[in-house]
């Protein structure tokens, strides 16, 4: 297991650990802004999932190319599954199947 | 005109176990824009009179050179004295293009390390793996040196060269020495 969480930019391709990035939260968030009830605006701006285990998140590459990205990971043993470019609204499939090979039954607590 | 003057008027030290100096002033043009387009690549190589770097490289020859700083900019490198006019060339060659280049010299600080032991003085600040078979010479790495963002190129086995922002060029010329000091030798390379 890795000692460091440690991360591989898809944009430059430059793997290192932790401090050369800096983590933007969780990823995927839908915007509740104006019209949107006060629920839905609370929600957005502060309920995250916090879980223990599979997490999607944001970072950026702040010492490096400075572009953001996404970055599967496991919350407890810092495994990384996957990065992957920013410009979507949702982990692509083939994360999400590598993620059933290696914490089967996940998507079932998230 | 006035002089240029470096942010630390070429302080050296060579007590430790790499010699470390503060060069330039050099001239540092950036420029962003698709760096696929054949009018991009046009401006960098007319300035920095060297082939286009790949993904992470940096060609240098002499002052001149470019460096691949992210998937949409470039380091332009040529002699202090030439950037105003290179930055006219420049804006020419790309009218019509979505880019843009800036004169950035004065707003960096240049040093160089050298001697045996340099990947050991930049493998204590850098999160970087500097393994010889790793990082090779004519590969660039936009990185940190502890605290402060920082990008470096091994311009052969004995010589790397590290550009930081000037307002932390002393911070980055103490920290050199620190990791150079003398008898702190890893020899781990």
């Amino acid at each position: 297991m890795d000692k460091m969480l440690t991360l591989t930019c898809p944009c430059c391709n430059v793997t290192a650990e932790e401090t050369e990035f800096h983590a933007g939260g969780e990823a995927h968030l839908k915007r509740f802004g104006p019209g949107s009830s006060d629920d839905e605006f609370e929600s957005y701006l502060f309920t995250r999932k916090n879980p223990k285990g599979v997490h999607f998140e944001r970072w950026r590459h702040n010492n490096g190319c400075g572009k953001w990205f996404h970055v599967a990971r496991c919350t407890t043993s810092l495994e990384v599954f996957a990065s992957y470019p920013a410009q979507t609204y949702a982990p692509p499939e083939d994360i999400l199947v590598h993620i059933d090979t290696r914490r089967p039954g996940w998507r079932a607590k998230t | 005109m006035s002089d240029p003057v470096t942010a630390l008027n070429h302080l050296s030290s060579g007590d430790g176990i790499a010699h470390i100096a503060e060069i330039g002033p050099l001239g540092m043009i950036t420029l962003r824009g698709d760096l696929r387009a054949r009018a991009i690549q046009a401006a960098a190589i007319s300035i920095g009179r060297v082939e286009f770097p790949e993904m992470r490289h940096c060609n240098s020859a002499g002052e001149n050179g470019i460096a691949w700083m992210s998937p949409d900019e470039l380091l332009v490198m040529c002699p202090y004295a030439e950037v105003g006019e290179a930055l006219t060339k420049m804006n020419t060659t790309l009218a019509g293009q979505h880019a843009l280049a800036v004169n950035v010299s004065d707003a960096r600080a240049v040093f160089q390390v050298t001697g045996p032991y340099l990947r050991e003085v930049l493998a204590k600040l850098a999160p970087v793996d500097l393994d010889p078979g790793v990082f090779t010479p004519g590969m660039f790495r936009r990185t940190r040196l502890a605290q402060v963002p920082a990008a470096f190129w091994m311009r052969d086995d004995q010589t790397a060269q590290i550009i930081c922002f000037r307002s932390v060029a002393k911070y980055v010329f103490d920290l050199l020495c620190m990791a150079a000091q003398p008898g702190s030798e890893v020899n781990h390379f």
